[in-house]
């Protein structure tokens, strides 16, 4: 529009002061958000120049779905096969259990909650999102193994099964807020229609708001295994690290994050190089779930 | 003529706080640097003439579990010799005594001693040992173990305590994390590199003895240095870890850090300094700083 107003040369050179602070702000406002691409540009290459020489020294195959990794050993072993699972059945599970306890405090927090026990559950949940993960995994590590041992009898706690209760109470936050504004955004009409009709409220909620709300609720999940499945700090102090195959919760695991926290400070060589061809597979991971992320939000828009 | 001043005297006060830091609690990781350069300044001041006049680079590579070992060093040689790079390449033993056999290394490192065959070429000084010391928890009723049961346990043949000599309760490994100098070095003494069935890795020592310290059943393995008495050390074949039976060598799981030099070559100027310094009694505490037993004091 402003190409039919002004000419090329006058838009190019601003006249007055205030001109020439708004083409200032302009470019610094390009800058900024140029850096942000330019970071993810640089990292997505950085993470593929540096990850694909050793799955092309290891294999494709032998590196995603050998099933023992021993990358000291005299003849190392670069299977990531445990970690991969550990991964998935550890996040698997922490949606497993953070999904419907998350999904409840949200019908409870945006329908029936009394605006005073409204106030203390949602500051109670913004203070849980801000607890840095360390924090979880101490106290996971101090209080939540030793209970896992003493609870089922084993001789050790530091297992999947404490890795999947530290990620479920740790995804909550993301789950809880994101399905209580999707929840608050229901028309009421809908609900009102519900309850005309004679159905309860437990009703109304569960067969016309969640349904109407489900795409903001599906972003909330997506957003929570994101969240489950790029941890490494708390998941390494509870999960034993042992880079076993998780066939059994009570199983010492070590996940795709821990991998690479754990061995990072004293590797090299080949070791070095297939640490980040993991961080190369878990940024895969990652991305798939942003894909998912943004189909679900979109297919939302089409149905409001 | 200024800086010289400013440097003696900030070396003098980290010489008395060293001083201070070490008769209080025998060197804790935080006296390290203060350590260092207290060991410096004596180095400094006995070889005063000779100082500073050195320049180039000395190539050092080999043992990963050297690696703290030889960055204490480095530091503590710099304050010495500053116009002299010590450079480490961690390649692990074998290429650290490959490397002074073939010449491209001026001093080659290795965490074991030297076989007969490598000592046609090379020559071998032990700088330093490292003692490993097998910790339980305080609750655990074993007080002493031999290295064929350490063997057994930590290969999974023995999973229960009563099998030597505890109560009634599943064995919990505590480890470290492949490439750390600890678990590469208890891994090969006791021989069961590789076929560890660890509960836990962890990836620092501190790790390691809080989690021994937390769980009654728990078993793991640590720099002698940092054992402190919130854990209990089990004595080896009889043998009690500390720093005098690692020395005169009835503590079996240890094993020497040792410098290899090849026969052939007289060592460069700068290279023979850091040897010198190295093996002289003035980086005895530098060596204990970094969780080693230092052998020439």
């Amino acid at each position: 529009m402003t190409k039919n107003t002004f000419s090329p040369r006058r838009v190019r050179l601003p006249r007055t002061p205030a001109d020439w602070l708004e083409a200032i702000m302009n470019f610094l406002f390009f800058l900024c958000g140029m850096l942000a691409v330019g970071c993810v540009v640089l990292i997505s290459v950085y993470m593929v120049l540096s990850g694909v020489p050793a799955i092309r020294k290891i294999g494709l195959f032998s590196f995603l779905f050998g099933s023992k990794w021993a990358s000291t050993a005299a003849e190392p072993l670069f299977g990531i096969l445990p970690f991969i699972l550990s991964s998935i059945y550890g996040t698997l599970g922490a949606s497993l259990i953070g999904v419907p306890v998350g999904l409840l405090t949200a019908v409870f927090l945006s329908k029936a909650a009394d605006p005073k026990v409204r106030t203390v559950v949602v500051t109670a949940i913004e203070l849980l999102s801000g607890i840095p993960s360390v924090v979880f995994g101490l106290l996971g590590m101090q209080v939540l193994v030793p209970a896992v041992a003493k609870t089922f009898g084993k001789a050790s706690g530091a297992c999947l099964l404490s890795a999947i209760v530290v990620l479920s109470i740790m995804i909550l936050p993301s789950i809880v807020s994101v399905s209580v504004t999707a929840l608050n955004a229901v028309p009421p009409e809908y609900e009102q229609g519900s309850l005309a009709l004679g159905a309860t409220d437990t009703e109304t909620w569960f067969k016309i708001s969640i349904p109407a709300a489900k795409s903001g609720i599906a972003a909330g999940i997506v957003l929570g295994i994101g969240r489950a499945i790029g941890e490494a700090m708390a998941v390494m102090m509870v999960a034993g690290n042992s880079p076993n195959m998780p066939d059994s919760l009570f199983r010492s695991v070590t996940f795709l994050t821990t991998a690479i926290a754990k061995e990072m400070s004293y590797a090299s060589g080949l070791q070095r190089q297939a640490l980040f061809s993991i961080a190369l597979v878990l940024f895969i991971f990652i991305m798939i779930i942003n894909v998912v992320l943004n189909v679900v939000l979109k297919g939302g828009d089409r149905n409001d | 003529m200024k800086k010289i001043t400013r440097r003696s005297f900030i070396t003098a006060c980290g010489a008395v706080a060293a001083a201070a830091a070490l008769t209080a609690c025998g060197g804790a990781a935080s006296s390290a640097s203060t350590a260092a350069s207290s060991a410096a300044e004596s180095t400094a001041s006995s070889a005063a003439q000779a100082a500073g006049t050195l320049s180039g680079n000395v190539a050092t590579g080999g043992s990963t579990s050297m690696k703290n070992v030889i960055a204490a060093l480095t530091e503590g040689f710099a304050e010495v010799e500053p116009g002299v790079t010590v450079s480490y390449d961690p390649t692990g033993s074998g290429a650290g005594i490959t490397g002074a056999t073939d010449k491209t290394l001026d001093i080659g490192l290795s965490s074991r001693a030297l076989k007969d065959e490598e000592k046609n070429d090379v020559d071998g000084t032990t700088v330093a040992l490292d003692g490993i010391a097998i910790i339980v928890n305080k609750d655990s009723k074993v007080a002493d173990l031999s290295v064929d049961q350490l063997k057994q346990m930590f290969t999974g043949e023995i999973t229960n305590w009563k099998d030597v000599g505890g109560e009634d309760g599943e064995i919990v490994l505590i480890g470290r994390e492949a490439g750390s100098g600890t678990r590469d070095g208890f891994e090969s003494i006791v021989d069961v590199k590789d076929s560890c069935k660890y509960a836990q890795e962890l990836t620092a020592t501190g790790a390691v003895i809080s989690a021994v310290e937390a769980n009654p059943l728990a078993i793991g393995y640590a720099s002698l240095s940092a054992v402190g008495d919130t854990v209990a050390m089990v004595t080896v074949e009889g043998v009690e870890c500390s720093e005098d039976t690692v020395k005169d060598g009835s503590y079996k799981i240890q094993r020497p850090f040792v410098f290899v030099t090849n026969k052939s070559v007289t060592l460069s100027e700068q290279a023979q300094a850091f040897f010198d310094f190295a093996t002289s009694k003035d980086a005895a505490d530098l060596i204990r700083t970094a969780g080693a037993v230092p052998v020439n004091e």
